[in-house]
Order: C-alpha cells, then structure tokens, then sequence
C-alpha cells in the first residue's frame, strides 16, 4: 500500500493505494484561529464516514476535524483511517453538497454575521445604508439593523474614516467602507497615522480595532483615478494587517477574521469579483468560519513553477496553469491572501519545491508587491532558484480609460504563460527580442 | 440625509409619472436616465436632479408651482429658477391669479424668497460678543451668568494654575539645558487648561492637541509622571516611543497627544458617537487652535457631529498665532465661533482669560451636550503668551511690548488671584510658599526622571500589534545576538 502526502496552510491530504482498486483518501482539516472568537461549538474530532466517488470509483473516505489553536502543529494523519468530509476549493470535482455564492453574497454575509453576534460592529460609508451599498455589498443591512449600526455619511473620506478611528479608541469595532481604495488617499492620514500606529505610540493604551474596506485596483473603464493598487503602500506599514480576498470562501473568512481582529485591518476586494460565483463548502457557510489571517493558500499544486498572486490576478493565473498543463509545465498558483503578514513560509517552501518564481499583480511595478516577495525569496532561498524572478505588473502609466489601451496596461493571461515559459527558459527572453 | 431625500422626491416623479403625462417634460427623463445608467455609483458623487416639492400634487400645486414658473422667469432668484420648471405640472399654461407665496419648498426646507440682488457681506460688521465674567481687576461684572464655585474649587484651580506655570518654565528651562529634547508651554492659556478641566467629569474623554497639559494634571497626572514622559524613561506610560509633551494616560481617559495637528477632532465626534450609542453620561473634549480650524478635519467633524448629534464638545483656543501665521492670514471670518454656527452647532465666545467665565461655559456646554445629545463649540480668546515650542522665537515676527502686554495684568494668573485674594481665599504668603514648593518637587522629579535607565529593548518591538508577530521576534532574537556579540557597537546605558 502506498502513500502519498499532501501539505497545505491548514489541510493535510493522505491516499491510500493499494493495487488498483480500493484507495481511501484522508483529509484532516486543521483549522486555525487568528483571534480569541467563539469557538465553543466547533468541538474536537468529528468522525464521519461517508461513501465518495471519485472518478467513478467508489471509495471510502474519512474526514478528521481539529481545532487547534494558534500555533499548533497538525497532527500526522494516515496512522488510521479517519472520516472525510471533502474541502470543496481543493476538490472540486467531487460532488457533496457545495453551495455556489457571488463573492458580493459572501460579503454581505459575513457582515451580516458578525453585526449579529456582536453588537459594537457598525458600518460607516458613503452610500451604504439607503442606497444598500455602492456595490450592494451592505444589501438589507439598514432595514436590519437601523441607520445606528449603518451609517450613511457625508463626503469626508478624512472625516468618517477620522470618526471611525475615534469611536474604534473608544470601543467600537467599525467597518468603514471606501467606495474605492482610490478615495481612501483622502484619509490616509488617519489611517496610518491615527489607526495604525497608535498601539505603539500610545504603548499599548489605545488599541484600534477597525476594518477599512473596498474595492481596489482597475475595475473596468474606470480610468486612472479609480483604478491604483494600493496593496504595496499599505503593505509597507507596520500595525496595519491587508488582507486581499479571492473567492467567496477568502471573502468571508478573512472578513470575519477581520472584523474579530484588534488590530487595524485593510481589506482590499475587487470591483470584478463581486459577480463572480464560487463554491463554498457547508464550513465556510458556519457562521463562526474564520480564516487565518497571514496564511496564504496554495490554489494549485505544481511541480515546476510557482506563480503567486492575489485577487483578481488568482483567477488569471489558474487558467495560465491550465495552458501550462497543456504545454508540459506544472505551475503551483499560490493565493497570498494576505499581503500583511507575507507569507513567506509558504511562498519559500512552494520555491523550493519548484525552483522558478513568478510573481503577479495589477499594481505599479516599482516597489510593488512583486518586489518584496522576490527579494524574500533571494533572502530566504537563493540557492534553490534555477531562474531569476520574473515579476509581472502592471504598467507604469497611470491607467488608460480606452478599452484597448487598458487592456495592454494589465497583465493578461497570456503574460502570465509567456513569463512562466521564460522562467523555465522555454522561449526567447524578450530583452534578446528587443 | 441626502440620499433618503433622493429616494423621496424619485418616488414622487415616478408617482407623477404614472397619474399624469410628465413625458413631454423631456426634464424628467433625462435625469431619471441617467441616475439608472451604467455609470459606476462612484462617479455619480453629486445628484444632478432638480429638486421637487415633497408635497401633494394634486391640491395646490397648480397654483403654487405656475406661480413659482411665473416668477422663476421674473426675476433670477436663487439660480434655481430653471429647475422649478418640472414643479410645474401640465398646467403650464394656466396662470393664476391668487396670491402668490413667499417661499418655496426646496431639500432641506422652506426658504423665503427676496426680489433683492445683494450678496452676504465680506466684511463683519459686528463681531459676534464675548462671554465674561471676571474683569481685570478680579471683580466679577454685574449681572454676569456664572456657576457659583466654592472656596475649595477656586483654591485647586488657582494652585494648580500656579503648577502649570512654574512647571512649563522649569521644564522649558531644562530644554534649554540640553536635558530634554523638547517643550511646548501653556504660558497665557492655563485659564483654559484648568477652568475646563474642572467643569468637566472625569468619564469625559479628552482629545486634546498640545497645549492642555494642564488637564492632565487637573486629573491628577503627577509631577513626576510628566518628567517620565519628558526623558522617555523606563517609567514612561509611552515606553518611550513618543517626543516629549505626547502625553498619554488610559487611567485618565486623556488620549495620547499625536502631532498630527486637528486630527483628533473627528476622532473626538467618533468616540462621542461611542458613547451616545452606549446612553453614557458623559462626552467628548476635544481641544484645537485657530490654526487647526483651517483642517478639513475640522470642518468634517463638525459638519458631521451636527449631523450625528454626537455629545461632543468643541474647545478652540483662538490664541491669536499659529506659530507664525497671525489670525488674520488664517482666516477672514470672525473668528471660529461663527464657523460652528455655520454647521448647525451652538456655539459661544468666551474670554479664554477669564476662569469662571471658561469654567461656566464649560460646564454649560457639558450639560446641553449630554442632556440634548448635541456637539457645542466654545471658541476661548486668549493670547500665546510664550513661544510656539521651544524650537520657535516669537520675538521675530512679533514685537516683544505685544508679548509683555500679556504677560501682564491680562495673564489669566494674575487676574484669577486677584479675585481669590478679594475673597480672601489666598495670600501672599500661600502664594510663595505654593510656587516653592512645587519649585522644589520639579528639580527632584526631572533629576529623578534623569537617573531612571531608559525602556529596554524588548519594548522597540512592542505594541505594533496585539500580538507580536513572528518577524518581529525573529528580528527582536537577531537584534540580541548582534548586541551580545558587537557589545561595543551598542551604547551601554540602554537595557536588553
């Protein structure tokens, strides 16, 4: 009987094969807390035994779930054969009960949840109450909980993210929302000045636990004042936490977390993502699901290349994978998830496997988050690259509005496939072209 | 609000555009088209619709609305003239001949119309008046509203008046010692610092800028802890993370002072909001220079706490000088005490010299800001008796008779202590031996503050966040190495 096995952020994955026929396929799901949340209900090991098929095979299939807290390790699986309940991001393809959710839907619930358990969380922004939200994100939220807890402002960026701050020293947990991270420049001060380093200037008297959200980086056509990535500034400043989320499952967990979180929280989604559906598994609809904050997720395994990205930028390189597949070149696609804390162990370890490293994002290419992620990997695994690190940004103009230009000043599928293959040094370098 | 307005006077049209023939009010359509198109909401940041009467249709707006056409074309008053077109129903063409109305219904309420062509005045004729209560010579001025205070009252407040003098000039002296990097006095503002202090409760949460030191030490921050601070000792309740005068103190509820300057004025109606949702009896104080008022801090929060109704109270003290800049290159309006007028905040104008006239408004304005859930503005006069810092000589751009006229008989001090020896509360031998004593206890807190080792370094990683992050006590780890093996490299009076 062989075994093989699989290491993810918060998810060991063991077969068994024996022969041909019977395969028992493992899953210990280790969850990680990031705050002190409720967690009462999400008791210790819970053993299902549940009959899969795979591939038109049946199989046995065993889940194991643990909750550990911050730090612990997982436990070895495959001593023995444990109950299963399959994750439905990592296994797809098979058919248990997954619910579709918009990354929107995702959103509104997770506020949702958390404005219901808590009673300090509130809401602040433009539009967010008697329009239900600029993008509909804070939907049915008003008539839920009253212009209290959902504050519609006036046009002050500085002056509701500055009250937001206040009320966060004084207690509160707010949730303010820019209409897009473009807009959050007006209030920049506060944010980092008032909310990120008041922990440490104030030596632990005053601590801030607030979540600014929105949109971020280019949507469609929206020209150059509504389309900058703002993840490599804010990613630069220490007490702040930036999370970036790609699928419905990141936007809920990492929202939550967020919000639970007592320290200031960026969170940047994206205008594009909002329509866009994914599966989301029976946990991640629990209304105490929490993700990790500063744990990225390895989206796709692959032996040859790894490919980091966030956001939007995810969803491109999973479908460059795919072409790369096709071509012979298995390319790991990490989903960083949170630009603050990097995870560099991850981003290390998956270079180490591979060799190769490419790096993508939508924002300017100078001092980007394409840099930093290269220079921790020089730092950290000089020795096992094969190939320099190829970052792919976007240009560095500010962004054009005609469909055509814009299109050329972001990074496309086919830049991500074209990188990979001159990392692995299977086409002409584009200097040698030029 | 301007969005719940929106949906009113769009449900109004869509209302009419059902009972009756809009249509041919090309108006209409064009404006509900375009809030319905595909542009992203985020563009659409101003309402372009022409504002409609929230009131019946059917009753009386034939008359009122062809007579507002009627004199729309008349004469141009309020440039709004064009859009009360569409009030119009399809009765353009009747005109009549009832009497017509003096106002007109517009977002945000009636207003009455004038036939006049005249702008508001640039300049003030009257300035808006003072509140006072004690005059120069330390008599109260007859009639004058005033909180009664009792003898126990007035005693604290003058000492610790005398306190905060002789503390911001030792301390200032010691800058230019060498032994502190930095000061900032309240020289000619401890009226403000302590009167306001004593009006207001201790559960009152201060934000103030960088002059109100002295409410720190009404609440009872020592002598000893402001020296801490000062040479960012071990004992320094901000680990030596800020320069000096950023006090702090959690125990007091006064936020830590941040050089950002008016920042904590938003900040103060966000924990005011705080409070009015927990039904607290207490508010927010939050202190700001005329300088300050130019921010737009400043005017966001106090548009905004007008409209939250937060219970915050707004203290400006109007010192005549933003370092250098005079009030008159800070603005032309009459002072701050109109600007809070202008945002729907009721505000006054106090002598920021005179103690019990500082000491009623504030207790006043404590009282309304609680009782009625409303933000008050109290604009001080006074003048900055000293210079801005110690990194500043005012003597060049301002003449030095200025200065000794105020530091005269106008010092808050000196006219305070006229009136407590009237009562016969004080004297000149309590007088002396007060501002000796406290004398003496400031050379022992700053050559104690002196000797106590700095924070260690653990504490340079500390606090960034909730809980230390890996990278940070990896780097902490790394740091330690290096200073137990390059020991020489590092100074040798700073602690691990």
């Amino acid at each position: 009987m062989s075994k093989q096995t699989y290491e993810e952020p918060y998810l060991n994955f063991s077969i068994f094969i024996k022969g041909d026929r019977h395969q028992v396929v493992v899953l210990t799901i280790r969850r990680l807390w990031s705050t002190s949340a409720s967690s009462s209900h999400l008791a210790a090991d819970r053993k299902v035994l549940k009959p899969l098929r795979v591939k038109g095979e049946k199989m046995w299939g065993f889940i194991r779930q643990e909750v550990g807290a911050r730090g612990l390790s997982a436990l070895v699986s495959g001593k023995y054969v444990q109950s299963l309940r399959p994750v439905a991001a990592t296994m797809r393809h098979y058919s248990s009960a997954t619910k579709e959710m918009t990354v929107r839907d995702a959103l509104n619930s997770a506020l949702d949840e958390e404005m219901a358990a808590d009673p300090n969380v509130f809401i602040m922004g433009e539009e967010v109450g008697e329009y239900q939200g600029a993008y509909k994100i804070s939907k049915g939220l008003l008539d839920k909980y009253g212009p209290e807890r959902v504050v519609d402002t006036p046009i002050t960026e500085a002056g509701f993210a500055g009250i937001g701050v206040g009320s966060a020293y004084h207690g509160l947990r707010p949730v303010i929302e820019f209409m897009t991270f473009n807009f959050s420049m007006q209030a920049i001060d506060h944010i980092i000045n008032s909310a990120a380093k008041s922990n440490y200037m104030s030596a632990g008297q005053i601590n801030v636990p607030i979540v600014f959200r929105g949109p971020n980086g280019p949507a469609a056509g929206v020209g150059a004042q509504h389309s900058q990535c703002y993840g490599a500034w804010y990613g630069a400043i220490p007490g702040l936490k930036v999370l970036v989320p790609y699928s419905s499952e990141d936007a809920r967990g990492l929202l939550k977390a967020a919000i639970r979180d007592p320290d200031p929280v960026v969170f940047l989604e994206n205008e594009l993502l909002y329509g866009e559906s994914f599966p989301v598994s029976a946990e991640a609809l629990d209304s105490s699901f929490c993700l990790p904050i500063g744990k990225a997720k390895i989206e796709r395994e692959g032996k040859d290349i790894t490919i980091t990205a966030f956001s939007k930028m995810v969803g491109y390189a999973l479908k460059a994978a795919e072409i790369l597949e096709k071509e012979g070149i298995s390319a790991e696609v990490i989903n960083l998830r949170s630009i603050r804390p990097l995870d560099r162990d991850t981003i290390n370890a998956s270079v180490r496997k591979t060799n190769r490293l490419v790096t993508v994002e939508e924002g300017f290419p100078q001092h980007g988050i394409g840099a930093e992620i290269c220079a921790s990997v020089v730092e950290d695994s000089f020795g096992y690259l094969d190939a320099p690190v190829e970052r792919i940004a976007g240009a560095d103009v500010p962004t054009p509005y005609a469909a055509n230009l814009e299109r050329s000043a972001f990074p496309q599928i086919e830049d991500i496939v074209r990188a990979a293959k001159r990392v692995c040094y299977r086409s002409v370098p584009m200097a040698a072209t030029a | 609000m301007a969005s719940s307005y929106f949906s009113k006077s769009k449900a109004l049209i869509m209302q009419n555009l059902k009972s009756r023939k809009f249509l041919t009010l090309g108006f209409v359509n064009r404006t509900s088209s375009v809030t319905t198109s595909q542009f992203p909401p985020h563009l659409i940041k101003t309402i372009s619709f022409p504002p409609l009467p929230a009131r019946n249709y059917e009753s009386s707006s034939r008359i009122n609305s062809s007579i507002a056409f009627a004199r729309c074309f008349a004469s141009v008053s309020g440039g709004r003239g064009a859009h009360t077109a569409t009030s119009v129903s399809d009765d353009v063409d009747q005109f009549c001949t009832e009497s017509p109305s003096q106002e007109v219904d517009f977002p945000g309420g009636k207003v009455k119309f004038t036939p006049k062509l005249t702008f508001t005045s640039k300049t003030i004729e009257e300035r808006v008046p003072c509140y006072r209560v004690l005059n120069e010579n330390g008599d109260l001025i007859i009639d004058s509203d005033s909180v009664e205070i009792s003898k126990e009252l007035a005693v604290k407040m003058y000492t610790d008046m005398v306190t905060l003098q002789v503390m911001d000039t030792i301390f200032y002296e010691a800058q230019r010692q060498g032994r502190i990097s930095f000061y900032l006095t309240a020289i000619g503002e401890e009226a403000i610092n302590i009167a306001s202090a004593a009006a207001l409760n201790i559960n009152d949460f201060v934000f103030p800028q960088y002059r109100e030191a002295g409410v720190l030490l009404w609440r009872g921050f020592t002598l000893q802890e402001f020296a801490n601070q000062l040479f960012g000792n071990k004992y320094d309740y901000g680990k030596g993370r800020q320069m000096p005068i950023h006090y702090g103190s959690k125990k007091l509820n006064y936020i830590t002072v941040a050089s950002t300057v008016a920042t904590q004025v938003p900040h103060a109606v966000g924990a005011a909001y705080s409070m009015k949702m927990e039904k607290k009896d207490s508010c927010t104080v939050t202190y700001f220079g005329d300088g300050g008022s130019s921010t737009g801090d400043f005017h966001a929060a106090l548009n905004f706490a007008a409209v939250m109704e937060a219970p915050v109270i707004f203290f400006c003290r109007n010192n005549g000088w933003a370092i250098s800049t005079p009030v008159r290159d800070q603005f032309r309006s009459d002072g701050i005490v109109v600007k809070g007028n202008a945002y729907g905040v009721p505000s006054i104008r106090v002598d920021g010299n005179d103690v019990l006239a500082v000491y009623s408004a504030v207790h006043q304005a404590r009282k309304m800001a609680i009782q009625e859930q409303t933000p008050v503005l109290i604009e001080a006069l006074t003048y900055r008796a000293g210079h801005h810092s110690t990194s500043d000589d005012s003597t060049k751009y301002r003449s030095l008779d200025e200065i000794e006229w105020w530091r005269g008989d106008q010092n808050p001090v000196k006219r305070f202590r006229k009136f407590i020896e009237n009562k016969g509360w004080w004297s000149e031998e309590a007088e002396s031996e007060h501002r000796s004593n406290i004398r003496k206890q400031l050379s022992q807190a700053i050559q104690a503050a002196e000797r106590v080792e700095k924070p260690s370094i653990g504490d340079l990683f500390s606090d960034v966040y909730d809980a230390s992050p890996k990278n940070l006590r990896e780097q902490e780890s790394f740091l330690r190495k290096n200073i137990e093996k390059h020991a020489r490299d590092y100074p040798t009076d700073v602690p691990l």
